[in-house]
């Protein structure tokens, strides 16, 4: 560890140095990234080049706006909550989700979902969401007191409980109705322009807000009470966290579906690359691996296995691996 | 002051009574007309009497065994792992039983009920091996740890049933058989669940064993008892009630994971004490959320699971501000 004993002896230089490697690490990252992303769009084009391209950019766009809101969504989460292994998605907003989509097919019939304008679907999904998760998350930061604990249960909890639900209104909606369900259930990156613009819309200002509280956010990672100590208003700047990972989540969920463990894996694997705590630095690494993750798999499902819509099922199967060993390794040291 | 009252013969007494009062309603509540009066005006032969040995019996046996198995098997699964927040659901057991049923669906679809059962047990039995397997490499005091570890690895077997199943276009009939729903249980389609009761009856025997166990390997052997055996006994107990009652009657979230914690909440924690409090409140548990399920939207029927997994949930709520307000 050249850059430890560096840091030790002189310390304006080390941190020069660790700065630059971290820079480099970035680089290398959108390097990745963008060629997967120039596969994706221009190789296995066959027939109208124009159509294909086109249409690939819009599934891209869609990916490219969870990623940045997921990553981002989960950094901040990790940070506020201080513990590394929670993601927003383990606080049952998946399960709201499917549970808002189970009762407009079983109030209004499958042909609701064709029918209804997706803007007006896209913002009472969101809406309700946002409500949901920030009320969840404040009765249980300043209510009931500081446990992380509580908070993890209590949202596994509703994450059961609107699954109950979902599940009782699924069993009285007929077969065929259940059919065009089920594609809901699965994250489809296939999304109406109008959506991608009000996501992109949403997914900006909410980046916008997190410049403005960005310093304040790396004093958190220190913990609650180093945080307090040097002037953060901890409990005003939770509450704006919870906020804005609310809102990233709902636009997420709503524009493509549950994707429960791709911010658990991507903010981990940025903070193990890059061995920062700048948010500054983890968040844009962990943007880039989510832009990795989906565009690569995509590629991979779609043009060399031939599968389809259920990258996030493969998501699901990998992150829960990639979880366990991040768990267990961490256990031994 | 609480615990020396329910500790009580006489409280237990009273506890039997209650399920035994909820069972005998449980038995006349239905679309079809059977009551005390139809079946003694009947006599033996009458429909009624019929549709009672065909259909009520089976269904409350059915729901008192499933009930107090696997509130048990829960309350074993807390033992051996010693952590309050783990059950057969969250340990992967549940998922790897129905993973395996999907398996045997698929590839042997003739197969009797009990074939398909053994190797849901198989699964289940390999699906828990490898949680406790997992836990070895975690910081056991760590609470939250524990039940994680077991979600995820529940989610990633539940991936590998998704995937095939969507592929498979078996979703809904995964759904179905996921879902506890004792409406389909009649005469020859519940027995397999005396099995599930059977191996709750070896772990009630082995029940201060199981605890020791609990305690780890080293303190296990220096009691001059054997550890390797012991984790098996508990595991193949806990996987045999979750594969049996998911072959039979689809899977109960949340039963093992909130009796025993009522029951340690009222008794402390004193497993030979708790053992069949656990499985009388059980049987009176799900008794009374089948009930709600058949009445609340009579003539028609809510599965079982979705019921207890809303009151469930409501409970499990309740009991953890309760006793997070109380740390305060």
């Amino acid at each position: 560890m050249p850059t430890d004993t560096l840091s030790r002896a002189i310390p304006g230089k080390a941190s020069h140095i660790r700065r630059h490697r971290v820079r480099l690490q970035i680089l290398a990252l959108t390097g990745v990234a963008v060629l997967l992303v120039t596969a994706y769009l221009f190789t296995d084009v066959t027939g109208s080049w124009e159509y294909v391209v086109q249409l690939r950019t819009r599934k891209l766009a869609a990916m490219l706006l969870v990623a940045v809101a997921v990553a981002t969504a989960t950094v901040l989460f990790q940070t506020v909550t201080e513990n590394r292994i929670l993601t927003p998605a383990i606080m049952g907003l998946d399960a709201l989700y499917l549970l808002i989509q189970t009762m407009v097919v079983y109030l209004f019939g499958a042909s609701a979902l064709a029918v209804t304008d997706p803007v007006l679907q896209w913002t009472v999904e969101i809406v309700v969401m946002v409500l949901f998760a920030t009320a969840l998350f404040r009765w249980i930061f300043t209510g009931v007191g500081r446990s992380i604990h509580l908070l993890v249960l209590v949202g596994v909890l509703f994450g059961v409980f609107f699954r109950s639900v979902t599940h009782l209104l699924q069993r009285m909606i007929d077969p065929a109705e259940f059919a065009v369900l089920q594609d809901a259930f699965f994250a489809s990156f296939s999304v109406e322009e109008r959506l991608l613009g009000l996501s992109a819309v949403t997914i900006t200002l909410a980046a916008a807000a997190l410049l403005l509280i960005g310093r304040q956010l790396d004093v958190l990672v220190l913990g609650r009470a180093h945080a307090i100590g040097l002037g953060v208003h901890h409990r005003q700047l939770v509450a704006i966290v919870f906020a804005l990972v609310s809102v990233l989540v709902a636009v997420s969920t709503a524009l493509v579906g549950p994707i429960t463990f791709l911010g658990l894996i991507v903010a981990n694997l940025a903070y193990h690359l890059i061995g920062s705590h700048r948010h500054r630095h983890t968040i844009p690494a962990a943007i880039l691996l989510a832009v990795i993750f989906l565009v690569g798999g995509h590629l991979l499902l779609e043009r060399v296995f031939d599968l389809g819509t259920v990258l996030a099922v493969v998501i699901d199967f990998v992150g829960g691996i990639f979880f366990i060993i991040l768990v267990t390794r961490k256990g031994t040291r | 002051m609480t615990q020396r009252i329910g500790a009580t013969p006489a409280a237990l007494v009273a506890g039997v009574v209650l399920t035994a009062a909820l069972a005998l309603v449980s038995v006349f509540v239905g679309v079809a007309d059977v009551t005390p009066g139809s079946l003694l005006r009947g006599g033996p032969d009458s429909e009624a009497a019929l549709l009672l040995a065909a259909s009520r019996l089976p269904r409350t046996i059915a729901l008192v065994l499933a009930g107090a198995a696997s509130a048990i098997a829960g309350l074993i699964m807390q033992m051996l792992v010693r952590n309050r927040f783990v059950e057969p659901g969250t340990t992967g057991t549940t998922e790897a039983a129905a993973l395996g049923l999907l398996v045997v669906t698929v590839s042997a679809p003739g197969l009797p009920l009990t074939g398909k059962m053994a190797v849901a047990i198989g699964f289940a039995l390999v699906g828990t091996a490898l949680f406790l397997l997992l836990l070895r490499r975690v910081p056991v005091r760590s609470v939250i740890l524990v039940p994680l570890v077991g979600i995820m690895l529940g989610s990633v077997i539940g991936a590998v049933t998704t995937f095939f199943a969507y592929r498979l276009d078996l979703f809904q009939t995964l759904d179905t058989w996921l879902t506890g729903d004792f409406s389909g249980v009649l005469r020859g389609r519940y027995e397999l669940l005396w099995v599930a009761f059977a191996a709750t009856v070896a772990a009630w025997v082995a029940a201060d064993r199981l605890t020791v166990a609990g305690l780890g390997r080293d303190f296990t052997t220096n009691l001059g008892m054997h550890y390797g055996r012991l984790l098996a006994l508990g595991v193949t107990v806990v996987a045999t009630v979750a594969s049996v009652v998911v072959v039979t009657v689809g899977a109960i979230p949340f039963l093992g994971l909130i009796v025993p914690n009522i029951v340690s909440l009222v008794l402390g924690d004193n497993a030979r004490r708790a053992i069949p409090w656990v499985a009388v409140a059980g049987a009176a548990f799900v008794l009374a959320c089948d009930l709600i399920g058949r009445v609340v939207r009579y003539p028609y029927e809510i599965p079982l699971g979705v019921v207890v997994g809303v009151v469930g949930a409501a409970v499990f709520l309740y009991l953890l501000l309760r006793s997070s307000e109380r740390a305060h």
